[in-house]
């Protein structure tokens, strides 16, 4: 088995990490936003560090600080967050066939490296099904480079915000961070309709206590799809029987 | 600085349980070593949720101020939300739309005070 400090000397490590530092500076500016964002939340320069270096996920990060900043109870931001990662639960997936042969405890520690950017560009560098030899050492390259660059510019944004008042309300930085975020995934009717029936779901029931208009709203808009997939495929039948 | 939240150790918690949730969430299909399988209908539920979730989060801080929808066009945030989402159709992306937004938001806020 590779020993760790071999790594940075491997030949797929190292190109990992190149692969990955091609996307540098989109990640270094993601990475300064999210920094900004949770300073200017109000959380402060502590908690602010402590999210980044724990947390890791920044649509994630970003999408709890309103919730946080409300008081909204424990679970309820949890599941929140839970719904923004569930992303990365069908991510891991598609990593497994590539990663599922390391020992549990590397695999796990390169799961928790392993965020959007990575798979995406993981599925551009290494075309074809099944496993390659070094696509772990692939993977495990270009989580170090997202982590050292995401981890520093977001701390120095963490640092840099600290000297800005509050009272400016730079924490709006990070609703319209979402906003760049919620477009790009509106990829097809199906997300439109989730966008919309859930956008409208979360203002209507805004009354709720707890910030229950969140989950409410996620689930509105998820059975919203689940009823226009199946209605889709169900006209879908209709018109193939009816052609015959 | 920590004024607004309702405690240092309730926030330190929530974050260190949403460290855990990472930490979960992309480990799902990893730790087992037997291979997982879902049915299809839970898996386009599962696509459509994160973004459910970010909208539900985001359109309230756009639109509502103080529990109410908005009722005038002069608020930074709506006009800003609006410079950003004219930005995204020209480029689409994060950061020029964040960065439009702001243009729009920081004057409006810090000069003319809406």
């Amino acid at each position: 088995m590779l020993r760790l400090r071999d790594l940075p000397g491997d030949a797929h490590f190292r190109r990992g990490a190149r692969d990955m530092l091609a996307f540098g500076p989109g990640l270094a500016a993601w990475g300064l936003v999210t920094g900004v964002a949770m300073t200017q939340s109000g959380l402060g320069v502590g908690l602010s560090l402590l999210m980044t270096f724990t947390v890791y996920a920044g649509s994630a990060q970003l999408a709890c600080l309103p919730l946080i900043a409300s008081g909204a109870p424990m679970w309820v931001i949890w599941a929140s967050a839970f719904c923004v990662n569930l992303r990365f639960v069908l991510f891991g997936a598609q990593w497994r066939p590539h990663i599922g042969h390391l020992p549990r405890g590397r695999r796990v520690v390169l799961g928790y490296l392993l965020a959007d950017l990575n798979l995406l560009v993981f599925q551009r560098e290494w075309k074809g099904e099944g496993h390659q030899t070094g696509q772990a050492r692939w993977a495990a390259g270009g989580a170090v480079a997202v982590w050292i660059v995401w981890q520093s510019t977001s701390v120095a944004g963490i640092l840099l915000a600290s000297l800005v008042p509050l009272e400016w309300g730079l924490g709006f930085a990070g609703t319209l961070s979402m906003l760049g975020i919620a477009y790009s995934m509106l990829t097809d009717r199906t997300a439109w309709v989730a966008a919309i029936v859930s956008g409208a779901a979360a203002v209507a029931a805004f009354a709720l206590p707890l910030k229950l208009n969140i989950l409410v709203a996620i689930a509105a808009a998820v059975a919203a799809t689940l009823v226009m997939t199946q209605a889709g495929k169900a006209m879908q039948s209709m018109r193939a029987r009816s052609s015959r | 600085m920590s004024a607004t939240l309702p405690g240092w150790a309730w926030t330190a918690l929530v974050i260190l349980g949403l460290g855990a949730v990472t930490l979960v969430s992309r480990n799902v299909f990893l730790w087992s070593r037997r291979e997982l399988r879902l049915p299809e209908p839970l898996q386009r539920a599962l696509q459509m949720a994160p973004l459910a979730a970010i909208v539900a989060i985001t359109a309230p801080e756009i639109f509502l101020a103080h529990g109410h929808v908005i009722e005038t066009w002069r608020d930074a945030r709506l006009l800003a939300a609006v410079a950003a989402t004219a930005a995204y159709a020209w480029r689409p992306g994060v950061l020029i739309p964040l960065l439009a937004g702001l243009a729009v938001y920081l004057p409006l806020r810090l000069a003319w005070g809406w």
